[in-house]
């Protein structure tokens, strides 16, 4: 290598570093300004594409229905759900206020997702503990799992009548197959390691499931939980559905019985309002309790 | 990186090398011996699902003195863990007796500490939390049991570290946790798995140094089991070289290097140390080696060292 060479390389090595100098200054602050102003732009370009993405659905939906092309009688219209939620509120429906419907519902829908969590976690976790017992009930409950459990609904009516009762049961059922089975799955999937290092330090078989047992198989829990509210939702809704004196289920019912695509609609609207408040509050629970594990939080966020 | 609190014991017992075979300076009084670890015609079969029986462990023989510091070195799957967790009475034996302190180990008994190979600190647990697990168990009061936690983290050198968990900390940072969660309960018998496997060769020096200077405040008698020779002999005042699966006591050796030993990286110097490594190794070559003739073989190559099947 000569030196003319070297000196050419040299040459163009501090031009190229002072192009790429020029455009934007190199210190911290000003590139972490622009890394800022790229994450806030995108996050602008995602939220207004979602509200296109709206606007056209729900605008083609009501353009579509108003020029006739799409027979409104059939397909409901925006504007219409619109009106029929503001007749449910100031008028309430034929049952009684609309806040008594969707109160009844959650009502049904919360104690079924208490019992059914309740009893899902018990016994996943005594059969996940006690392999004898898990032998002996394991093909019990893999047919009552095959079972469409919805049909229970008609036997819960039949058996407690129109009453809340047997919504609660039903969602109970629906929620209690979903925990279970995670709840077991994460009591065998407990680290051998932490047990054995535990019993070595003195604990007893309850202190074993309490520290070490039951904060593992959190995880899967609480996982199961987001599905299980769903389950507990629909559950209500069916059981209403199948007979009953009050709740948005049979709201829903009594829309499609007088071919009122509306209301249908609204009570949908409604459920899902409610079904997102109740996932905005498990996922508030899943990241307290899942706090002491790394990177829970961009998971969520990813989600 | 060094302790904070003053090490009462160390002073007098600098003076005299410490025979191992003798059991060590330690004064010989009624509760040490109830730190004494004796394996007798130690066998353990293992039943696989599909039925075949594997032998880990045939006819294991030794005895760890109270007080003393005992490596067991061996080659990979000779059956080394399987030794220490049936001294913890996390396992029995199919044949032969493990005793503790004079009596016939069934069940975990009191007073021991196992140190994993994997830190076993409860991940959703605080490290002040975790430290405090032991005595908690042992139904301490919670109050008292988080102090005297707090108290092993500043001996451990982890003071302002309390509040973290587990995977907030550095791997060192966890052994030193899961060593101060050992030995807060003060432990007559302390059985460590590999502890330091998984660090870094400088980090591993510094906790084998905090290692000899904690063990040398109370004295446990300690099983330590390794596949690192110069961290057997650096730590340990007897080896026990095991032989290739199924596992067996090759041979024992007794390290009379003085304590306290200091540094453990500037003992390797020590010309009584290279003696010894090189006497101890001579014996463990042969077992490794078969060990890796073994793996070889199974691979497809019937090498032993690492370039021996060259001509």
């Amino acid at each position: 290598m000569n030196e003319a060479s070297t000196m050419g390389d040299a040459r163009t090595l501090a031009a190229i570093r002072a192009q790429s100098v020029q455009p934007a200054s190199t210190d911290e602050a000003s590139i972490a300004e622009a890394a800022r102003r790229r994450v806030r732009r995108r996050k602008v370009l995602v939220q207004s594409t979602r509200l296109a993405v709206l606007v056209v659905v729900v605008g083609g939906w009501q353009l579509f229905t108003d020029r006739k092309i799409v027979d409104p009688f059939f397909f409901g219209q925006p504007s219409g759900i619109v009106l029929k939620l503001v007749d449910w509120v100031e008028h309430g429906t034929a049952y009684g206020s609309l806040w008594l419907q969707i109160g009844v519902t959650m009502k049904e829908a919360l104690l079924g997702f208490a019992y059914g969590t309740g009893a899902g976690i018990v016994l996943g976790v005594l059969l996940g503990q006690i392999p004898f017992l898990a032998d002996v009930i394991g093909p019990f409950i893999k047919v009552l799992n095959a079972i469409p459990r919805i049909v229970l609904g008609s036997i819960f009516v039949v058996w407690l009548g129109f009453g809340t009762t047997s919504k609660v049961l039903l969602a109970a059922v629906l929620v209690f197959f979903v925990v279970f089975f995670n709840a077991f799955q994460g009591v065998r999937e407990v680290d051998r390691n932490l047990v054995a290092n535990v019993r070595v330090l003195g604990a007893s078989r309850a202190q074993t499931v309490r520290h070490v047992v039951l904060p593992s198989a959190v995880v899967w829990i609480i996982a199961s939980l987001h599905v299980a509210f769903g389950f507990a939702i629909i559950g209500a809704i069916v059981g209403e559905f199948l007979g009953a004196q009050q709740g948005l289920g049979l709201v829903i019912s009594t829309a499609q019985n007088n071919f009122d695509p509306n209301g249908i609609f609204a009570a949908m609207l409604l459920i899902a309002v409610v079904a997102l408040s109740a996932e905005g509050l498990i996922s508030q629970l899943e990241k307290r309790l899942l706090s002491w594990r790394p990177g829970t939080q961009t998971e969520v966020a990813g989600l | 990186m060094s302790f904070r609190q003053p090490l009462p014991r160390t002073a007098d017992e600098s003076a005299a090398p410490r025979s191992a075979a003798a059991g060590g300076a330690a004064p010989a009084s009624a509760p040490q011996d109830r730190s004494r670890i004796e394996l007798v015609g130690v066998t353990k079969r293992f039943v696989s699902p599909t039925g075949a029986a594997m032998t880990a462990l045939r006819d294991v023989d030794f005895v760890v003195e109270p007080g003393q510091f005992c490596a067991v070195v061996g080659p990979t799957g000779c059956g080394k863990s399987t030794t220490l967790t049936m001294v913890a009475g996390l396992d029995r034996p199919t044949a032969g007796v493990v005793r503790v302190g004079g009596a016939v180990v069934d069940g975990i008994p009191d007073s021991t500490s196992f140190m994993f190979q994997h830190d076993a600190l409860l991940p959703w647990k605080s490290v002040l939390q975790n430290v405090a697990l032991g005595p908690r168990f042992r139904g301490e009061s919670k109050a008292s049991a988080l102090g005297r936690a707090r108290e092993w983290l500043h001996v451990v050198g982890l003071s302002g570290f309390e509040d973290h968990h587990p995977h907030q900390l550095s791997g060192g940072m966890r052994k030193r946790a899961t060593l101060a969660a050992s030995l807060i309960s003060e432990p007559s018998i302390l059985l460590m798995d590999e502890p330091f496997g998984a660090l870094d060769v400088q980090t591993k020096a510094i906790m084998s140094n905090e290692l000899l200077t904690l063990w040398e405040r109370t004295r446990p008698s300690v099983i330590f089991i390794t596949h690192d020779l110069e961290e057997a002999v650096a730590l340990a005042d007897r080896v026990v070289v095991m032989t290739a699966g199924p596992g067996t006591v090759k041979a024992v050796y007794d390290i009379d290097l003085p304590r306290p030993r200091g540094a453990v990286q500037e003992i390797r110097f020590d010309s009584r140390f290279l003696e010894l490594h090189q006497r101890i190794w001579e014996s463990l070559r042969e077992e490794v080696e078969r060990a890796y003739a073994r793996t070889g073989r199974t691979a497809g190559t019937a090498t032993t060292g690492t370039e021996g099947g060259r001509p």
